[in-house]
């Protein structure tokens, strides 16, 4: 794949896609920065210019959201679910879910039962649902390995 | 009143490069290609879908005169953070196009998903352009 002229931060939006793809997958920025071709020391800083926050809180917020739809959506435990979007510590899902949405996971799922829905454009809805993401404390801990 | 919709437009950030894609990978057809010497050079190139009406042009991104080097700039800003084009297509079938596209190439930003709706996948075009593919259901 080739691409010419390109933008700086067009080889950064490959890592923000890849999120966006595989986030069920044991991701980390390492990982986005190798699809960014970006080296791990400049690939956080250069990402958080180009889109505004860091790539760890763009995963992160990117995991909340499809955890956020399957609990709307499903039966799944909350233990399953955290699974599902590629995070292992189901105790650390449920602290940034709750500051991410202001509620556990199973009152959230109780608030928000499925809706009747149209079609939109499935990147259009993840984009728009995604959660807030400039309070979350992994942050910290993330930029400190 | 308005008939019909004929044209919409997208930036692009290299003509020849954007060309290639949506005719040799995308299967799409040239609708219109013309330079005009009298206007700086100026390249309307239009593709579509065969099959149907509506074409896509894809234009240079601009610079002077058509408007000020910074516009241009942030014009292909918005491009490569892939916050542009917008394009949606159907499909009979969303799972083996995706196989196709795939393996000619093209970059896609999400792969099959299967919904309520039918199945939807998303993929980019060389300048950041989302485009997506829709199998819904009847």
């Amino acid at each position: 794949m080739t691409i010419s002229a390109a933008h700086p931060a067009r080889h950064l939006l490959r890592a923000k896609d890849l999120a966006d793809a595989r986030f069920r997958d044991p991701l980390d920025v390492p990982a986005l920065a190798r699809a960014a071709h970006v080296s791990p020391a400049h690939f956080s800083r250069e990402f958080k210019r180009a889109f505004g926050e860091t790539p760890h809180q763009y995963l992160l917020t990117r995991r909340l959201e499809r955890a956020a739809e399957l609990l709307r959506n499903t039966d799944w435990t909350v233990a399953e679910i955290c699974a599902r979007v590629g995070l292992s510590s189901v105790g650390s899902f449920t602290t940034s879910f709750g500051r991410a949405y202001g509620q556990s996971p199973t009152a959230y799922r109780s608030a928000h039962p499925p809706l009747v829905q149209a079609w939109i454009p499935t990147c259009l809805v993840q984009a728009h649902a995604r959660p807030q993401s400039s309070t979350f404390r992994e942050d910290s801990r993330a930029r400190s390995r | 009143m308005l008939k019909a919709l004929t044209h919409l437009q997208i930036w692009v950030e290299d003509q020849d490069e954007a060309l290639a894609f949506y005719t040799d990978k995308l299967g799409m057809e040239v609708r219109e290609d013309f330079t005009n010497p009298e206007a700086g050079d100026f390249r309307w190139l239009s593709v579509g879908v065969p099959g149907q009406d509506v074409s896509i042009a894809l234009l240079a991104v601009p610079g002077p005169p058509m408007v000020d080097e910074e516009t241009g700039a942030q014009i292909r800003a918005v491009l490569a953070k892939g916050m542009a084009g917008g394009l949606v297509f159907s499909t009979d079938d969303c799972k083996a196009d995706f196989e196709e596209l795939k393996s000619r190439g093209v970059e896609f930003a999400q792969e099959p998903n299967e919904g309520w709706y039918g199945i939807d996948a998303g993929f980019r075009d060389p300048s950041g352009n989302q485009a997506r593919m829709a199998q819904l259901n009847p």
